[in-house]
């Protein structure tokens, strides 16, 4: 088994969690792991990326080679499509398409949209509004990871786990909310699949 | 996993790995990308049981030398920095090679290839050299962990100082890491020599022979670590030198089928020759893999380059400059690149900026009109920190940034020149780290010019530490000598702007030195402090 995820977005969106729910599904399954993280200047409101490796065997590189991704996991559209050379030619593009929009020169929202749909393997999900109709208006990231869930082997029960694990501080309702968002996003993504397969 | 690993950044393998080898004080100043390693400390309830010293310190220098006396006083101590921070801690750096150690003394300087958060990407192992002291440079991060273990035993066996060098990726990296039994602390013992740390010439010079002596043995431990380590390969057209975490992206290219080539794995230095040898004898050609600078490759080749095909970054098979990753080391290996997608038309860099209500932004707003808009641009020097910022659009505020603290001395130095106004902005903890001295300078010959010290009250870019100016920066600059009709303070708002414009005006018609300290906490930290007192209410 193995399983190697670009996430990606903006500073401060938050990918880290993320990561943290992803790596510790994988732990809690036995797997081994190396999530490289970007820290410092370019946290600032610039493009922040992890490179997230899974795997039943030893894992060499901290960074996933280019063109081998099994998939992008993307909280931002535009951010989506800048780490496409990493993505294998099988490999999924997920990403959420509320833009995150910091810069005056931001391209057309259709055209970014336009680009992932080119993307054989995609499934594009307003992750933000599908977490404000469960009530929790900044559980977007879980949507995203519930979206991934469709397309990854990790145990659906354990990405639950890693909910319970990093949420558990925050109080029961934080914790049921964010996996009622985890459920919808791998409702939406796996209909988008089905569709993608007719 | 087992309950005896853990899931740990680089930079946390070497705390953890410094604590659980018996470690008694760390000595740091933040720095991208060293920063996490005194954070894990800080936050670690077995450094606070084992009353480990875990405090910032004003800047590299400082920091090492802290490290430095605690060694003498027999206990084991690490100094972390960033490689430039290095740069400051040079002086103590290279004369500790000389003093050599007492108690086990680790210096962990993370280098920053590809300059994701630096000035420069100098390669560390340069300064391992000149010091002529052992280099351990981990893999992974099972290796960082375990050469804090190895480092100190390694310093105390040989009365020396060890660098630990560290690249942004490793120490960005999280990985699992096993754990290995605690060892206590030091108790006090004085060094038996009670001059070895006098370095007056004639003991210098004696001193210094002790060093030269010591290479062999360096070297010889080099050769033995089990951290180096020279794998058989048939296919003996090309040998393999891949240093630290370079392996890993030589092995990422061969995974399940293993590498063909002889390979020599290199995690510690002096580079030892004997494994070096055998490979030049075996192989055809030899192919150095290092992240950073041609360190290896340039020993190899000589001046000359008239012994071995020696291939890398020198010879083009690699880039001369930046990080490396697996595709660029694949096509050294001369393998086809894997298929993978472009990057579309259309997407746009998203640069750094300063934060939204951020009080750099009015600060930059009020030099921008009192300065760059009456006299012209060129004028304002700055250095590191959040505000460097302020040299990108919308700002175009600044007009230098060499190195922590140059600011105020290029400011001087062009004021010497008959540069007016000359002004320089600085950050609160930028002027605790290398701005007073600068200062002082100025106030010795009363130089016609402007020191605005951007008081955010914290060490910001590097996420919020503790910043050494805080609430002292009026008294600091009073007490070396700035006249206290020249210390002006103000809350920099979007109101206070046209109070902020007229402060400059009346400070750069006054002929000498003037220090404006603009206050307002940087909104991170306040939002952060906001965010735990609701949690704790």
């Amino acid at each position: 088994m193995r399983l190697d995820i670009i996430l990606a977005g903006v500073g401060g969106q938050g990918i880290l969690s993320i990561a943290t729910v992803l790596g510790y599904a994988a732990v809690e399954s036995g797997l081994q792991l190396k999530q490289a993280e970007v820290h410092g200047m370019s946290q600032r409101g610039g493009e922040v990326q992890s490179h997230l490796r899974i795997s039943d065997k030893p894992i060499y590189s901290d960074l996933i080679p280019a063109g081998a991704a099994d998939m992008i996991l993307s909280v931002e559209p535009m951010e989506s499509l800048r780490y496409l050379p990493f993505l294998s030619p099988e490999g999924w593009l997920v990403t959420n398409t509320t833009p995150f929009r910091n810069i005056d020169n931001y391209p057309e929202l259709d055209r970014v949209l336009e680009e992932v749909k080119r993307v054989p393997n995609h499934v594009s999900i307003d992750a933000d509004a599908i977490a404000k109709e469960h009530n929790n208006a900044r559980g977007m990231n879980m949507v995203m990871v519930g979206a991934a869930s469709v397309f990854i082997s990790l145990e659906f029960e354990k990405l639950q786990d890693g909910i319970r694990y990093i949420f558990s501080r925050k109080g029961d309702d934080v914790v049921e909310r964010n996996l009622a968002t985890l459920q919808a996003g791998r409702a939406f993504a796996e209909q988008a699949r089905t569709t993608a397969q007719r | 996993m087992k309950n005896d690993t853990l899931l740990l950044l680089g930079d946390e393998a070497v705390a953890q790995g410094a604590l659980d080898a018996g470690i008694s004080g760390f000595y740091a100043y933040p720095g991208t990308p060293s920063t996490e390693i005194m954070e894990y400390a800080q936050t670690s309830r077995q450094a606070a049981e084992g009353k480990v010293h875990r405090t910032w310190s004003a800047n590299e220098k400082t920091a090492l030398e802290t490290a430095i006396g605690m060694s003498y006083a027999g206990k084991r101590a690490m100094a972390m920095m960033k490689h430039v921070g290095l740069n400051v801690a040079a002086d103590a750096f290279i004369n500790a090679g000389l003093t050599g150690a007492n108690g086990g003394l680790i210096v962990t300087v993370a280098d920053d290839p590809s300059m994701h958060s630096s000035q420069n990407e100098q390669d560390s192992r340069f300064f391992g050299k000149f010091a002529m002291v052992p280099i351990l440079e981990p893999s992974n991060q099972q290796e960082a962990y375990e050469m804090c273990f190895e480092g100190f035993e390694l310093s105390e066996r040989y009365d020396t100082p060890v660098l630990l060098r560290l690249t942004t990726r490793i120490a960005h990296s999280r990985a699992g890491v096993a754990r290995s039994a605690q060892r206590p602390q030091h108790e006090i013992t004085l060094p038996e020599d009670k001059r070895q740390f006098v370095l007056l010439p004639a003991i210098a010079r004696k001193r210094y022979k002790t060093l030269l002596g010591r290479q062999d043995a360096f070297e010889q431990e080099a050769a033995e670590s089990r951290f180096n380590k020279y794998f058989e390969g048939s296919d003996k057209s090309l040998g393999i030198i891949a240093c630290g975490i370079a392996y890993n992206y030589v092995m990422e290219n061969y995974q399940d089928q293993g590498c063909p080539h002889p390979l020599l794995k290199l995690s510690q230095y002096p580079i030892p020759r004997t494994l070096v040898e055998r490979m030049v004898d075996e192989c055809g050609a030899v192919l150095v893999v290092e992240d950073g600078m041609p360190v290896v490759e340039e020993q190899l080749r000589g001046l000359l380059n008239r012994g071995a095909t020696v291939r890398g970054r020198m010879s083009g098979e690699l880039p001369r400059d930046g990080e490396l990753n697996p595709a660029i080391v694949r096509a050294a290996l001369g393998f086809e690149a894997q298929p993978g997608g472009s990057v579309p038309e259309g997407i746009v860099q998203r640069p750094p900026a300063l934060c939204a209500g951020c009080s750099h932004i009015d600060s930059m707003n009020a030099i921008n009109a009192s300065i760059r808009d009456v006299y012209g641009d060129g004028r304002v020097f700055s250095d590191i920190g959040c505000y460097t910022l302020g040299a990108l659009p919308p700002y175009n505020a600044i007009n230098s940034c060499v190195d922590m603290g140059a600011s105020i001395t290029m400011a001087k130095g062009a004021a010497d020149a008959g540069l007016t106004p000359a002004a320089a902005i600085i950050g609160d903890s930028t002027f605790t780290h290398s701005g007073m001295t600068a200062l002082l300078d100025a106030v010795i010959e009363n130089t016609n010019m402007i020191v605005c010290i951007l008081d955010n009250s914290t060490t910001a870019m590097t996420g919020g530490q503790y910043s050494h100016a805080y609430g002292r920066l009026e008294q600091i600059c009073a007490g070396l000598g700035v006249d206290p009709e020249h210390i002006r303070t103000l809350r920099p708002t979007r109101k206070t702007h046209d109070e902020f414009v007229q402060i400059i005006k009346e400070e750069v018609a006054y002929e000498g030195v003037s220090v404006i300290i603009p206050q307002r906490e940087c909104v991170q930290t306040q939002a952060r402090r906001a965010k735990l007192a609701k949690q704790g209410a």
